[in-house]
């Protein structure tokens, strides 16, 4: 895939202008279909996150004792759960969950990223140093080992699950933007804009950190993926989102597991949710870092 | 080489404080106090005095800076204090469970090894080809799968189609070898299959650049065979930053094991760590999270010795 020297350009010619946003998504697709297949899941996705209400037959929360357990049929085309839980409404109300907390994390995480990123390397000296030092030790860490604690300090609800996720991509942000940005601090038009007598903070905003968008969006897919995953681990282990509202780790949590051989939709269905999900988002995240920047291949 | 080996050695001290004083200040930065906070979640009223007592058996009547540093000089002596929930030594609970948790480490390990390599090498090979795609396709949902679910997808698969479910207790090795194999290869591949996703993506990349440089060229063009070209000329070279991947990846696995111990039922390392936080015992998530990043720094330092021993253009640096 990325032996094609020409896909630096691919997406950056479109923007010049000639194509058109609708040219560049054409020739994406063409290009990278693996990338425009999990792009079309993404959208769907979202699709179905913004229109829940419509979609799904019946409310998530409204528990129904007289249908328990009972295996997908016409009423409920996915089953119902132990308490009688619709359980394709929940799969759709899920991907809202999945998704407020994954783009919340993802874009926070990313954009506090870049920012310190950045910063670090146009300031320098001294100032990169203690934060590269700072950024070493939030890496000693596993992502959810990290997340698990700041859950287990704030309590967990859906604001402070995604400050748990947020935090930890934070270093792992910054460490491959500072390294895209050290040859943006030398280029002409920051010396330009230094002369001009501009500030520290105008510089870094509009000068530095528009010149990293590739790495930086790199980053953001690769986050939106993680944070999904994530979320779902922690509502598995019950340290996430919390009942009734409907989660896909959540339904994969205590009576799925109980119930999977005599009602396994409920354990089947919640999952693969997750994994398409992630999946997509994975596909469409390999296939941007492709034609945008070849160079990031092994992150 | 002495210089730089040195030089990364000193390192990690600054690195293993820091480590410590974030886990301990993390800890610490929410309003209120730990004592009250628990109480708070376990029973809803407790007096003032009750609350008193416990501030002052653990300590937390002290001010901080005391208080870090009697807690790090435990550390040093690897003595982590008592749990805040059981009462029982950290170091007792965590020798307890480490056997089961190290055992997963080393199988899934080796599942991903086994599985990341020859799948890397194939897709290097067959670069754009349906085998590539396919390979491609396997390690992305390796990445994207739960272990979690897929935990659970094999017990189910068990069941419905052996009607057979691992065994529930834990039997160390050498009492009684088919029946541990029989518990734990089903979470170490379940480990394993996610672990082996990020080092076939490494393998294939690594592969693909290797086998583009000017010597794989000059020993094809002096007409070596193709199978020597690969083992001795493209892998020996593309194996480095698989290592790396593989080693802080195994550095890391504690992350994988939490929940995947959850849905086998297993009494690890993992399992504690999830029971701490339901807890609040903030001194055994305190300890098992220092104990993993001072894992992961000793790893990393033993990559940069291999790293130096291998190549000997960082050694001579």
């Amino acid at each position: 895939m990325a032996l094609n020297v020409p896909a630096v350009g691919e997406i950056a010619e479109p923007v010049a202008g000639e194509r058109g946003w609708m040219g560049a998504v054409r020739e994406f697709c063409r290009r990278r279909p693996l990338g425009a297949v999990g792009g079309a899941v993404i959208v769907v996705m979202l699709l179905t996150a913004i229109f829940a209400p419509l979609l799904s037959p019946y409310d998530p929360v409204a528990t129904d004792f007289g249908a328990m357990l009972s295996p997908p049929a016409k009423a409920h085309p996915l089953g119902t759960d132990a308490f009688g839980r619709d359980v394709l409404s929940r799969l759709i109300y899920g991907s809202r969950t999945a998704l407020m907390v994954g783009f919340g994390a993802a874009v926070f995480g990313a954009t506090a990223g870049a920012i310190l990123g950045v910063g670090s390397a146009y300031f320098g000296g001294r100032i990169d140093l203690y934060v590269q030092r700072l950024m070493d030790v939030f890496l000693c860490f596993p992502l959810i080992i990290l997340a698990l604690a700041i859950v287990a300090m704030l309590g967990n609800t859906i604001p402070n699950v995604i400050v748990a996720i947020t935090l930890p991509m934070i270093p792992r942000c910054a460490l491959v933007i500072r390294s895209s940005s050290l040859s943006i601090r030398e280029m002409p038009y920051v010396d330009a804009a230094r002369a001009a007598g501009f500030g520290h903070g105008r510089i870094i905003l509009r000068h530095m950190l528009p010149n990293v968008m590739a790495p930086y969006l790199i980053m953001l897919t690769a986050f939106l993926g993680q944070a999904i995953l994530l979320e779902s681990s922690l509502s598995f282990l019950g340290l996430g989102v919390q009942e009734p509202t409907a989660a896909w780790g959540l339904m994969l949590r205590g009576a799925a597991v109980e119930f999977a051989e005599t009602a396994p939709w409920m354990a089947v269905f919640p999952g693969l949710a997750i994994s398409m999900g992630v999946f997509a988002f994975n596909l469409f995240g390999d296939s941007l870092r492709d034609a945008l920047d070849p160079k990031l291949r092994s992150l | 080489m002495r210089k730089y080996l040195l030089k990364r050695f000193l390192l990690m001290f600054p690195t293993l404080l820091g480590v410590a004083a974030l886990i301990f200040f993390i800890m610490r930065v929410v309003p209120g106090d730990i004592v009250e906070l628990r109480m708070m979640g376990d029973r809803g009223s407790v007096s003032a005095e009750a609350v008193a007592s416990e501030r002052i058996r653990f300590g937390l009547d002290r001010p901080l800076w005391q208080q870090f540093a009697t807690w790090l000089w435990g550390v040093v002596r690897l003595d982590f204090g008592t749990s805040m929930w059981t009462g029982a030594p950290i170091f007792e609970e965590i020798k307890l469970r480490f056997a089961l948790s190290f055992q997963v480490a080393i199988m899934s390990t080796v599942v991903a090894v086994v599985l990341a390599i020859p799948l890397g090498v194939l897709a290097a090979l067959k670069q754009d080809t349906w085998v590539d795609y396919a390979v491609r396709i396997f390690s992305t949902a390796g990445l994207a799968t739960p272990s979690f679910w897929l935990g659970i997808l094999f017990i189910l698969a068990l069941l419905i189609i052996f009607k057979w479910l691992p065994p529930m207790v834990y039997t160390p090795f050498w009492v009684n070898p088919w029946q541990n194999m029989a518990q734990l290869i089903w979470p170490a591949l379940t480990v394993g299959y996610r672990y082996s996703a990020v080092a076939t993506r490494m393998t294939r990349s690594a592969m693909l650049e290797v086998l583009r440089e000017d010597y794989i060229r000059t020993a094809r063009a002096k007409g070596l065979v193709e199978k020597l070209i690969l083992v001795r000329h493209a892998l020996k070279n593309a194996m480095l930053p698989v290592l790396t991947v593989v080693g802080l990846e195994f550095a890391f696995l504690l992350g994988g094991l939490v929940v995947t111990e959850q849905v086998f039922n297993l009494n690890g390392l993992g399992l504690l760590f999830v029971q701490a936080v339901q807890h609040r015992d903030y001194t055994l998530v305190q300890a098992l999270v220092m104990i993993v990043a001072g894992f992961f720094i000793i790893v990393n330092f033993c990559m940069d010795m291999v790293y130096a021993w291998i190549d000997p253009r960082i050694r001579y640096r």
